[in-house]
């Protein structure tokens, strides 16, 4: 991503004072009234022009929500949420019905400029640097889907994908042009009912990606979708659906950021993929929402439910996180092994730093026989932070031969911050083997003097420690983004240390 | 020209006293041998002209070309040209030695106000060196002195010292843990990076170095001070009757 590389590089020093992405576009939206309501959720599905089944799905939602209570069982501390105070949808307004990427409004455009997210067609990835001596990589292509506040506004590629007979929309238009398989499989995963943020998604769900592979097609290009909250109290709600039928692959990105406010943005978003016999999904995540600043003020509260379900024999689901922003972080992608023989993994890199709360991890769920899942977290806490993995692993009755390793790995950089690990297990057959290592180290001042003898800044030294420290998840990530991700590693610890 | 002046230099850790009224000089193109038994302060003056926190100190001062280096940070001490090969260097596991090198190569060039090396000039330049040392290429893609023997640790020292050009180097038991053939590569390394621009301060207890890298001065240390002055033949003499008619001295 040249773009990105570049938008880095010019970035020198900020802390978390001066966040990155810090900016805002002026233009204006259309909201929904504030606060939450019936008329709320039938104001969202009109705009959207949605079918009766949709809005009855919503209105069902809505209803079970009203006799939930929001969780409190997670390491975070926050003010109670106004639920009432909350724009619920916001659209950049359309000036007309856009049919490429040449009619998006130039301020938006100008937004993903900054952004550094390629969402013109010649901007596909040039010049990566490849790592010294490492291979050269062929130039790859991604899909871009963008979604600016609730609204997707571009969507390129769609040719080339369309040949393959991939579908990949806003998940808006997939209610719309394809119903019958929104219909079949939209809250299998995550029901509605599933927990208070998810339930409140499945009301209020503005828009996302929605992603249909079809039988034994290997997906052309990565899918990538960049999220960015513009509006002010807006709640960013989204809803992404990924279907991989039966022997078919898709890697999908997503990347997310928000501007620097000070009042604190909700965001719950619910991600839901399925793979059929035989197929696989490779989902990576690099957030870095606004994390609030040095007084801890601000930031986005980003309670967000992903979960994959491998429901074919053989099928394979595999999370990839770099979780660097947000001021509170409560997210758990998960794996359903419900096919014999699958497999789930989750490899995840949590940083905080300033007064950041995260909690995060991974649960896996063996319902059939030989599953497997792998679990490497790293936690990184500086600053004044906390940061908590918490993981489930469990087989059921049925599942035999289950195996699961789970490497929990954290650092600590300064004094003043807290990593905790919470693992839970559950093996409710005798034939499962289940291995759990944990690790809490220190950067060692050692290490940092040699670094600095060798001419490099406390700063850099640290990115790179601690970029060493996370490598095992980072060669997870798909080229493009392992490269963002590590310099966003070292931007987002900026200040932590002196 | 004199590059290094250390004068009546006072160190404590703990408020106990370990340097106690060094002085020493250093001028441009000299080979400087520090001597001494064991802890009577070597590395730890190493640690303090190259800015290692934790140490106090108490009195003197250290000047390079003139300027205090007590005021500086250890990269900006670095990016003047003070290099240390450490007596136990580190590993930094996940940083490849490749990746590692070029960060601190165009770190220090930058602040040298020097152009940063572009990859297909760095790799170039690394591999010459690397070669030149004896040390295999697939050691340069492992983590930073993760699993290296003894010997590939002080190679690895030697190989960043060839890189970054200083103009001080100090090399803290350069020779220890090395076998005689590696012995020999490396000094046959430190030996071309001799030049009258550039000084050296070589710390070892054996003249089995120095018969490689012949020194200008041999310096005795013992309990915080320099307590005897010489030329080459100094070493000869201290590895035929040991330490001990220094130890009173002191
Ligand atoms: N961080 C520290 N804390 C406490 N004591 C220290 C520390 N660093 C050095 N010392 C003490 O200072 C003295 C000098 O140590 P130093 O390592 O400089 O000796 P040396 O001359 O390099 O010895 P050697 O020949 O064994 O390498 C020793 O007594 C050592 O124990
Ligand atoms: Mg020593």
């Amino acid at each position: 991503m040249v773009a990105v590389q570049e938008t880095v590089e010019r970035v020198r020093r900020i802390d978390v004072d001066q966040y990155r992405y810090g900016f805002e576009t002026l233009i204006e939206s259309d909201k929904a009234p504030k606060g939450l309501s019936e008329d709320t959720v039938r104001f969202i599905s009109a705009k959207k022009n949605e079918p009766a089944w949709m809005l009855e799905w919503r209105l069902e939602a809505y209803r079970r929500w009203l006799t939930m209570t929001e969780p409190t069982w997670a390491r975070v501390d926050y003010p109670k949420i106004d639920y009432q105070d909350i724009y619920y949808y916001a659209a950049p307004k359309p000036k007309k019905t856009l049919s490429s990427t040449d009619e998006i409004d130039p301020e938006i455009l100008k937004t993903y400029e900054k952004l550094g997210i390629p969402l013109r067609e010649v901007a596909i990835l040039e010049g990566v640097e490849p790592p010294p001596g490492g291979p050269q990589t062929p130039n790859r292509k991604i899909a871009v889907d963008a979604v600016f506040d609730s609204v997707s506004v571009a969507t390129t590629f769609q040719k080339e994908l369309k040949a393959a007979g991939v579908i990949f929309m806003p998940i808006s238009e997939a209610i719309r042009e394809h119903p019958e398989l929104v219909q079949k499989y939209l809250g299998t995963v995550v029901p509605t009912s599933d927990n208070y943020f998810a339930t409140l998604n499945s009301a209020v769900f503005s828009d996302g990606s929605f992603v249909y592979v079809p039988p034994g097609v290997r997906c052309p290009m990565e899918l990538s979708t960049y999220f960015r909250i513009n509006e002010r109290n807006t709640g960013q709600f989204e809803r992404t659906l990924i279907i991989a039928d039966k022997g078919s692959y898709v890697s999908y990105l997503e990347g997310c950021t928000a501007p620097q406010r000070d009042e604190n943005q909700l965001h719950a978003a619910v991600v839901e993929l399925v793979t059929l016999d035989d197929a696989e999904i490779k989902y990576s995540t690099v957030q870095n929402w606004y994390p609030g600043n040095s007084e801890g003020k601000g930031g986005i509260y980003n309670f967000v439910t992903k979960r994959g379900d491998c429901r074919g024999k053989n099928s394979k689901i595999s999370w990839t996180q770099v979780e660097t922003g947000s001021a509170i972080t409560w997210k758990y992608p998960s794996c359903i092994l419900r096919g014999d023989n699958s497999s789930g993994e989750f490899y995840s890199i949590a940083i905080s730093n300033g007064f950041q709360q995260v909690d995060s991890g991974t649960k896996m769920i063996h319902l059939a026989k030989n599953t497997s899942s792998r679990i490497i977290s790293k936690g990184i806490a500086a600053g004044k932070s906390q940061n908590t993995y918490r993981g489930l692993v469990s087989a059921h009755r049925k599942a035999t031969g289950a195996r699961n390793y789970t490497a929990c790995d954290s650092l600590l950089i300064g004094d003043k911050c807290g990593a905790h690990t919470v693992p839970y297990v559950e093996a409710k057959n005798s034939s499962a083997t289940f291995e759990h290592e944990a690790t809490t180290s220190k950067i060692s001042e050692d290490v940092l003097f040699y670094c600095l003898q060798r001419g490099l800044s406390e700063q850099q030294a640290i990115g790179l420690v601690v970029n060493g420290f996370a490598k095992d998840v980072l060669q997870k990530l798909p080229m493009e983004f392992a490269v963002e991700a590590q310099k966003l590693i070292s931007i987002s610890l900026e200040g932590s240390v002196g | 020209m004199t590059l290094l002046e250390i004068r009546d230099l006072h160190v404590g850790v703990d408020s106990r006293e370990i340097i106690r009224g060094l002085d020493l000089m250093v001028n441009a193109g000299e080979v400087h041998a520090i001597m001494g038994p064991n802890g009577s302060g070597k590395s730890t003056l190493s640690h303090v002209i190259a800015g290692k926190p934790g140490y106090e100190v108490t009195g003197g001062q250290i000047l390079f070309r003139g300027e205090d280096l007590l005021e500086m940070e250890p990269n900006e001490r670095a990016a003047k040209g003070v290099f240390l090969a450490f007596q136990y260097p580190v590993e930094i596991p996940g940083v490849t030695t490749m990746n590692f090198l070029r960060t601190a190569l165009n770190a220090q060039r930058k602040a040298r106000g020097r152009g940063e090396f572009s990859t297909p000039e760095f790799l170039k330049k690394v591999r010459e060196v690397a070669e030149s040392l004896n040390i295999p290429r697939d050691m340069l893609k492992r983590g930073v002195n993760v699993g290296f023997s003894g010997g590939e640790k002080k190679r690895n020292e030697i190989l960043q010292m060839a890189l970054f050009e200083p103009s001080l180097c100090i090399l803290d038991e350069i020779d220890s843990g090395l076998d005689i053939d590696a012995l020999r590569i490396v000094a046959s390394g430190i030996n071309g990076l001799r030049s009258p621009e550039r000084a050296m301060i070589v710390i070892t207890h054996y003249q089995r170095l120095l018969h490689y890298i012949v020194p200008d001065y041999v310096h005795v240390m013992s309990k915080g001070r320099v307590v005897k002055s010489g030329g080459k033949e100094l070493a000869l003499e201290l590895e035929a009757c040991g330490y001990g008619q220094f130890e009173t001295a002191a």
